[in-house]
């Protein structure tokens, strides 16, 4: 699996995915801070750039507080065959976030990452259908807001 | 008698360096540099830490999207062979209403694969009746229209992502309505109807590795544990038990080992489980 240059990908990716993805979102739940928003939109930037490869944003999300020290860890269920880049935005004070997968055991995956400051994503491709868990990890900065997204293909 | 010779082969060659201080140091020093370099992640998580972990219906419970888009990896199935004829829109139970409308959204979907631009509108319209039937909000009924403009025109990318759109909608929707009750059985119709497909499916064209993604024990429990956690109304209701009762025994089916292929026979039995929850969702109750 490919990881696409984000910062090209994000010039051209589709803003009109992310727009739509952002005005669902916002119908969905219910009122947010501007922090939530903020980090939803980073998760859906990042995303954006898989789209260019031929992932799908799945629509929904994870969004909340983290620490240092204190990841987040997210179940979801993956299938065998297909690809998936976990994006995760935040907010300042995050200086710099970290995402890795484990799966249903709890043994590290071995995943493509990518991270750039408030934003990380990992990809990688089970070879197993099941439950996998994703942790979100502030490595640098204060408590702030993520918000995790997921693309498949 | 002769020495044996690796064995002093081995011990000259490799053992002697490794005993000496000065490169047991080095080596030491060097694996620990790696240890640190490979990050501050745990290797493993520790189970009261997965006990833990957050589990989410937006998130942990897969789209039928994805369900389908690993499904074609080994090859394209017949997807208009999976659509099945129009289901009744007139349900007078709402939890029946509800689960219906799951597997409506992935029949959708199967449309959508099966790229028939009539049969996606036609079961749009469909989607919307039922929608209305639970009294949801005027931002849903508008996504008929749009299911309809997309199906027109073949863009079927955006009719998936309606799909999705239209099935959030619906649940916060739900949610707003104080249905949130409802909301888990949505998924669960869409993951029955889903499931149904695959097992369908992979049993006309056995391939393991399209078999392999039958295999989702924590998806069902996670599913059990969400109806174990309804208002004590819904849960009473005569389908939403006999679904819950079925669930246990579903989810001892789809329980393979991890990167085990299920047989064809196990593909069978799990077809046939869940072919008895669907029909009995689809059932409209005679009235009394």
């Amino acid at each position: 699996m490919k990881l696409p240059p984000p910062a090209k990908a994000l010039r051209t990716s589709g803003s009109s995915v992310i727009a739509f993805a952002l005005s669902v979102m916002m119908v969905l739940a219910a009122p947010e801070s501007d922090s939530e928003v903020a980090a939803r939109r980073a998760a859906l930037d990042l995303a954006g750039a898989f789209s260019n490869e031929g992932f799908k944003m799945r629509d929904g999300h994870w969004s909340g507080m983290i620490k240092p020290k204190e990841p987040a860890l997210i179940a979801v269920n993956l299938y065998a065959g297909n690809q998936y880049w976990f994006s995760v935005g935040a907010t300042e004070p995050a200086k710099k976030i970290a995402v890795n997968v484990y799966d249903e055991t709890g043994k590290l995956i071995q995943t493509e990452n990518y991270s750039e400051g408030d934003k990380a994503a990992a990809g990688f491709s089970p070879t197993s259908s099941g439950q996998y868990y994703v942790l979100v990890d502030l490595v640098e900065g204060d408590e702030s807001s993520v918000c995790l997204v997921y693309s498949y293909k | 008698m002769q020495n044996i010779l690796a064995g002093n082969l081995r011990e000259r060659a490799y053992a002697p360096p490794f005993m000496r201080p000065a490169r047991r140091f080095c080596t030491i020093v060097f694996l620990l540099g790696c240890c640190a370099g490979i990050g501050a992640e745990p290797a493993r998580l520790p189970a009261d830490q997965i006990a833990k972990a957050i589990r989410l219906d937006a998130i942990s419970i897969p789209t039928p999207g994805e369900l389908f888009a690993a499904l074609e990896k080994p090859g394209k199935p017949n997807w208009v062979g999976q659509m099945r004829g129009p289901i009744g829109t007139s349900y007078k139970n709402r939890a029946q209403i509800a689960l219906n409308l799951g597997g409506l959204i992935a029949d959708g979907f199967i449309a959508v694969e099966a790229k028939d631009s009539q049969q996606v509108k036609n079961i749009g319209t469909d989607i919307i009746k039922l929608a209305k039937a639970l009294g949801v909000s005027e931002n849903v009924l508008s996504r008929g229209n749009s299911i309809n403009e997309f199906a027109e025109n073949n863009e079927w990318d955006a009719l998936q992502e309606e799909l999705e759109a239209t099935q959030n909608e619906v649940k916060a929707s739900m949610q707003t309505h104080r249905d949130q009750d409802l909301v888990i059985l949505v998924s669960i119709g869409g993951w029955i109807r889903g499931t149904q497909v695959v097992s369908s499916t992979v049993l006309q064209n056995y391939d393991e590795r399209a078999a392999k993604v039958l295999r989702q024990p924590a998806l069902v429990n996670f599913i059990e544990s969400k109806l174990n956690e309804v208002s004590p109304e819904v849960r009473d209701e005569p389908l939403v038990k006999e679904v819950s009762g079925e669930l246990p025994g579903v989810e001892k089916l789809v329980s393979f080992p991890p990167g085990k292929a299920p047989t064809a026979d196990d593909v069978k039995k799990v077809n046939e489980a869940i072919g008895k929850i669907m029909s009995r969702i689809e059932t409209k109750e005679e009235p009394k």
